[in-house]
């Protein structure tokens, strides 16, 4: 296998994560109970999201520093991928939400009503519609220079917005989701035995996005296989 | 291919001696799959997926290694 070392870290991470994810011990919490254990999941999916986004703008700046296609490849691809671990974070924290902020006493449409309200819901879905953006204006360029260039500067742009819409609007406005008051939205987990929670939570994060690593290098190296027998 | 032979007959070999030993313990096998209000289950279900999804990726990993080789 190509470079296998940092892979097998990251399966070796992911199965530490699913072992002592469910088996270690974690804080009683009212309300909570033992679906803090989400945190090894539904957080890490948006830790790993950020970093995919950063290494995707990272990329459409080398592109536009070199002007070297292979770097839009890059970029593109850890932008999808990036894509995939959000929506999976939206996916995993409405099912959390659903447990943990509805209230049982009043018809499902009511909660619905106020969490859907909720800003970090609101900032997370703007950051990711502005990402298909980003997909929808690449692929749709036929030209290949117009394409990299327009969208390696659109990739600037859609990260300048996915900062605040993720990590500073959230946390000015009063919402549900943990992280207000310029707390930490993921890691103020009160009672938090002994940072016992933390030796999961950090391996997961790592573990996490090296996987997402991983599944965007197989992607990037399908398309330029493609590339080059587009031009042979 | 020989050694291909030899090794599937030492792993039936394997494989019926542990089926075996299973058959003759008492009842109260497999105590920490119960145990734990059965939470090892889940997490075997959960590694069983993960297992899945890494050699999946693997397979992948090869099969485009080979393209990249050509």
């Amino acid at each position: 296998m190509h470079k296998s070392w940092w892979k097998i870290t990251a399966v070796v991470l992911l199965v530490y994560t699913f072992i002592m994810g469910f088996l270690g011990e974690v804080p009683r919490l009212p309300l909570l109970q033992e679906t803090i254990r989400n945190l090894y999941f539904h957080v890490c999916m948006w830790f790993a999201m950020m970093i995919l986004f950063t290494a995707s703008v990272v990329n459409s700046i080398r592109y536009l520093r070199t002007f070297q296609y292979k770097y839009d490849i890059y970029a593109r691809h850890f932008a999808v991928v990036a894509i995939v671990f959000g929506l999976l974070g939206y996916a995993t924290g409405a099912i959390w939400a659903s447990f943990t902020w509805a209230d049982p006493n009043k018809p499902a449409t009511d909660s619905f009503s106020t969490i859907a309200r909720d800003p970090k819901l609101i900032g997370a879905a703007i950051a990711l519609l502005v990402y298909f953006a980003y997909l929808i204006l690449r692929d749709s360029i036929q030209d290949m220079d117009k394409k990299a260039r327009i969208s390696a500067v659109y990739n600037i742009f859609a990260y300048a917005i996915l900062f605040p819409a993720i990590w500073i609007l959230p946390r000015i406005l009063p919402s549900l989701h943990p992280g207000n008051d310029g707390e930490n939205p993921a890691l103020d987990v009160k009672n938090d035995i002994d940072g016992s929670m933390r030796l999961v939570f950090y391996p997961a994060v790592i573990g996490w996005t090296l996987l997402g690593v991983w599944i965007t290098t197989l992607k990037i190296r399908l398309s330029l296989l493609n590339e080059k027998k587009m031009s042979a | 291919m020989k050694i291909l032979k030899k090794t599937t007959l030492l792993f039936v070999l394997l494989l019926s001696g542990l089926w075996l030993h299973a058959q003759g313990e008492p009842a109260t096998m497999a105590d920490t799959m119960r145990s734990n209000g059965r939470i090892y289950v889940v997490v075997a279900v959960v590694l069983t997926i993960l297992t899945g999804l890494i050699l999946y990726l693997v397979r992948l990993d090869r099969k485009i290694s080979r393209f990249e080789k050509d």
